[in-house]
């Protein structure tokens, strides 16, 4: 099967997912959520604070804490030896499942780096866990081959977190994702804090990994400009429902949907013209009438 | 009407590690003008040196060496009594500018009664609720007794531009205004600045490192690296034709959906190799040396 | 730089912002600055100051109500009767007057140690740390040396130096301030370093606040829960305190507290006679009336650490999600895949 074909096979399915936060009065966090991410696909998930994007990603792995709880619908993951119902899993079977076929990279999560021990032995605690036969040399051999991957000098692999800049911080934690060899990622915001050229190395990097490794992504984040270069389709979402899902150069294009169009807007282009943007004379009351709103 | 003229601008910190000491220079002979009625936005990436020349614009820091010269329209120096009154700053985290414990009305009353704009309770209030109409909170009766955890970001964020306008303020550093608020309503809060400006004058510095918001937003760029100005004109020219590699790296770094499928074409560049020590600037239309007095900045290659 | 705040992990604390939204929304009127330092009434707060009230109410009007605590009787260690509800001394005093009496002493010095002690830690701790620089210096220093002094040894050295008829209930409510403040001045100048580089704080000052009332106005409120519960520590302290020194003979002389007490019951061999009516209640007041300042501690922690109210809040919502998805969970593996209708009534 070539590559392309393979494009096309759905590798997770969404069914009419449902998440609410069981407060006093419940909010529905996702609403009937439905999406296919298919094989080695980057997909973007843009939205704003709020909107549900992240409680969709923590319920698809099934992270979600309570009082959040699946209300309704079906994960499904179509690995190469069958698919597997993501909610009927048991807490063992859903340990094995988490990192060795989807990882995460959190926001924020070059924070999440364990200060007080060593990349290496992180990264061994990790492969450890799942594939408790491993030898010595097959540990440092794969630990190495990540964080060559991601473009870390492996000698790094004795450093502490505190001794790595966020960028590297960030590509070791990447480093991790891929440890296992998942078939999907889920990367939340996994840019946000960095400056923006170390930020431009890191997708550049996420690139071209997917390009040889062929994993799918699932890329969340509120900035709609960078979704649009690196990703082949886009969900847009707001108050928890997918209002978008179209390819990226149709969603740019051609958007539908009004809160996209919005979206889009809110992004002066850096070289192009100034739209509708600043010393129009347009008055911003329009823009705090929907903040209420919102 | 307002400006300001900074020259030289040097800051040094010692850094101390056991006994040894370093010496960091976080601002190096950074010179620029703030005139009424325009913009000028200050681009760097995080450790370039931005927030500390806003830092001693505010005077919450003391400068090493070089001036911070502040003008009044008749050409007499405000003093130092007064400087408060003219520069104010607009924070960057709007959920952090603002105390908890204290109400909206509070917030924008302090500089009012401080800076003695108003003298009764009365007039006071009046005056908070027109602060809070002018950056469109309204009803403002309804705004200023809540407390900031009641407001959205963006409103808290007008919030904080009233408080910074409230002592009657002519310069305005507003520090990255809208990096923390949500994309939908970021260009809201950077036109209710653009009217602000317009309708007071006020000389405007705009700290970001959003390139696309400083190309539409000011009308002349100034890119800071490590410390050093080291490209500097009006905001199309820089952004559109960029001299130094640095301005060029970051041009090239940040996301233009008018050019897709950027991000696997090119390869990554080596930033160290990049050096401070040239300053294009696009009003001379030439090179100059950088960290150097102006004065005595000689024009390079 | 580029920072944005965290918007999204799905964790307690954002539900609990999004309560206290929808209670905004539903037309509450917006609460105070100063109500919101108020603890939320729990049964374990309700107790702590259902203690400290009773305690408080006897040591202050008990003593209108009972005879001379010093008047002897011929009729030395009697038990608690109709007479004498807790019994009598080896010398026939009343040991509930004493108690009453001794109530009101300890509470005396309590209080003053504690404001004492406060006043001290928060001048050293707060001026010290929004200054900075050389004045923090010296301040912690300062602060250091008082906390490495051994307190009790101190305190017996110096009610030892200072002649009995000269040992009044301030002296010792001094000795026992200066050797208590420097633990909470540690506390406060942490706190206050935090606050201190807050954004609202800079804000202030750039607008032109003076330096005493951007410490009055702005930083100390947000310190108040914590100024609040060192002060509860130091009144416990300064009545242990207290105790203990009466209890070796260097207490106030001219007063009584629940320490004389407990020391005359020694002196008067109240335990191997068993007369437990002598020493068990003062003892008790002071195991009492130090649970519920403890109780009422706790209280007070939860707003200084809001995540410990909304874990206590979200306990019994997480509970139910748990369960709820449970069962959609078991429904969808009964069905083979497909969750049924029924399961997601049940869900609902």
């Amino acid at each position: 099967m070539t590559a392309a074909d393979r494009r096309t096979e759905p590798v997770l399915t969404l069914d009419d997912l449902t998440v609410v936060y069981e407060t006093e009065q419940p909010v529905t966090a996702v609403k009937h959520a439905n999406l296919t991410l298919h094989r080695g696909e980057i997909l973007g998930l843009a939205g704003e604070s709020g909107c549900g994007k992240t409680t969709l990603a923590y319920a698809i792995n099934r992270l979600h804490r309570p009082p959040a709880r699946i209300a309704s619908g079906r994960i499904t993951f179509h690995g190469d030896d069958g698919d597997i119902d993501i909610l009927a899993l048991e807490d063992r079977e859903l340990r094995a499942f988490r990192w060795e076929r989807l990882s995460m990279v959190f926001q924020g999560a070059m924070n999440a780096l364990n200060p007080v021990t060593t990349v290496r032995a992180q990264l061994k605690d990790t492969l450890l866990a799942h594939r408790p036969r491993m030898s010595r040399k097959e540990i440092r051999e794969r630990s190495e081959d990540v964080l060559k991957r991601v473009g870390v000098d492996p000698r790094r692999l004795g450093s502490y977190p505190h001794e790595l800049s966020g960028g590297m911080r960030q590509r070791v934690m990447i480093a991790m994702a891929m440890l296992l060899e998942p078939q999907i990622m889920i990367m939340d915001e996994p840019t946000t804090a960095l400056d923006v050229v170390v930020q431009r190395d890191i997708l550049r990097e996420i690139v071209r990994l997917r390009d040889e490794l062929d994993f799918a992504v699932v890329f969340i984040t509120h900035d709609l400009p960078l979704l649009l270069e690196i990703s082949d389709r886009i969900a847009v979402m707001l108050e928890g429902e997918i209002v978008e899902l179209e390819t990226a150069d149709r969603l740019y294009r051609d958007a539908q949907h009004p809160y996209t169009r919005k979206l889009l807007g809110s992004f002066p282009s850096l070289s192009g013209e100034r739209g509708a943007f600043i010393r129009t004379g347009i008055d911003e009351t329009t823009d705090i009438l929907a903040e209420e709103r919102a | 009407m307002t400006s300001v003229k900074i020259t030289d601008l040097v800051k040094d910190y010692t850094l101390r590690a056991g006994l040894k000491r370093t010496r960091l220079r976080a601002v190096d002979h950074v010179s620029l003008e703030l005139t009424p009625g325009r913009t000028v936005a200050l681009v760097g990436e995080s450790g370039s040196g931005k927030s500390t020349i806003a830092k001693i614009l505010t005077r919450m820091e003391r400068p090493t060496s070089g001036t911070v010269d502040v003008r009044l329209d008749d050409g007499t120096t405000v003093s130092n009594a007064h400087y408060r009154r003219e520069v104010q700053m607009v924070f960057q985290d709007p959920f952090a500018s603002l105390n908890p414990f204290h109400s909206i009305e509070h917030h924008i009353a302090r500089p009012l009664k401080i800076h003695g704009r108003t003298r009764t309770q009365e007039d006071t209030r009046a005056r908070v609720l027109e602060m809070l109409e002018r950056v469109n909170l309204t009803p403002a009766e309804t705004i200023a007794p809540r407390r900031p955890h009641e407001l959205s970001g963006g409103q808290r964020q007008r919030v904080a531009i009233a408080r910074a306008l409230a002592p009657g303020a002519q310069v305005l550093i507003a520090d990255e205004p809208v990096s923390m608020l949500d994309v939908s309503i970021r260009l809201g809060v950077l036109n209710l600045l653009g009217r602000l400006q317009r309708e007071d004058q006020l000389a405007v510095l705009y700290i970001t490192h959003d390139l696309a918001t400083a190309r539409h937003f000011s009308d002349e760029i100034v890119v800071l690296y490590r410390g050093r100005v080291v490209e500097r004109g009006p905001s199309d020219a820089v952004i559109l034709d960029p001299h130094h590699d640095y301005t060029k790296l970051l041009a090239l770094a940040a996301p233009d959906p008018e050019r897709p499928g950027r991000v696997t074409s090119e390869a990554g560049v080596d930033r160290e190799a990049i050096d401070n020590s040239t300053c294009y600037d696009h009003f001379a239309g030439e090179w100059r040396e950088a960290g150097v007095p102006a004065a005595a900045a000689r024009t390079g290659a | 730089m580029t920072n944005l705040k965290p918007t999204s992990e799905p964790s307690v604390a954002d539900s609990a912002e999004l309560l206290a939204e929808t209670s905004t929304e539903t037309g509450r009127r917006p609460r105070a600055g100063w109500r919101m330092l108020l603890p939320t009434m729990t049964p374990w707060l309700a107790i702590g100051l259902g203690l400290i009230i009773a305690i408080t109410l006897f040591g202050l009007i008990g003593p209108y109500f009972v005879g001379d605590p010093r008047a002897i009787r011929d009729m030395g260690l009697t038990g608690p009767s109709a007479e004498f509800w807790l019994g009598t001394t080896q010398t026939g005093q009343d040991v509930l007057a004493q108690l009453a009496y001794a109530t009101r002493g300890s509470l005396q010095i309590g209080v003053i140690v504690g404001l004492l002690a406060t006043a001290l830690s928060a001048f050293f701790g707060i001026y010290g740390a929004y200054r900075g620089r050389i004045v923090d210096e010296a301040f912690s220093l300062f602060t250091n040396v008082f906390l490495v002094i051994p307190g009790l040894p101190l305190v017996i050295v110096i009610s030892g130096f200072v002649p009995a008829e000269s040992r009044g209930l301030w002296t010792i409510a001094i000795v026992l301030a200066i050797t208590s403040w420097a633990g909470s001045a540690r506390v406060l100048r942490a706190q206050t370093l935090s606050v201190r580089n807050r954004d609202y704080v800079a804000a202030s000052q750039v607008s032109g606040e003076r330096p005493w009332r951007v410490i009055v106005v702005e930083i100390l409120p947000n310190l108040l829960p914590v100024i609040a519960s060192q002060f509860v520590f130091a009144v416990i302290a300064a009545i242990l305190g207290e105790a203990g020194l009466s209890f070796i003979g260097l207490g106030a002389s001219n007063s009584s507290t629940l320490g004389t007490m407990l020391f005359y019951a020694q002196n008067g061999f109240a335990l191997s006679l068993g007369a437990w009516w002598w020493f068990i209640p003062p003892g008790l007041i002071i195991a009492l009336f130090g649970t519920g300042l403890s109780l009422v501690n706790f209280s007070i922690d939860e707003i200084i650490n809001p995540k410990l109210k909304n874990l206590r809040l979200h306990r019994k919502r997480a509970r139910r999600a748990a369960r709820l998805e449970r069962e959609l969970a078991q429904a969808t593996r009964r069905n083979g895949g497909v969750p049924t209708q029924t399961a997601k009534e049940s869900a609902r």
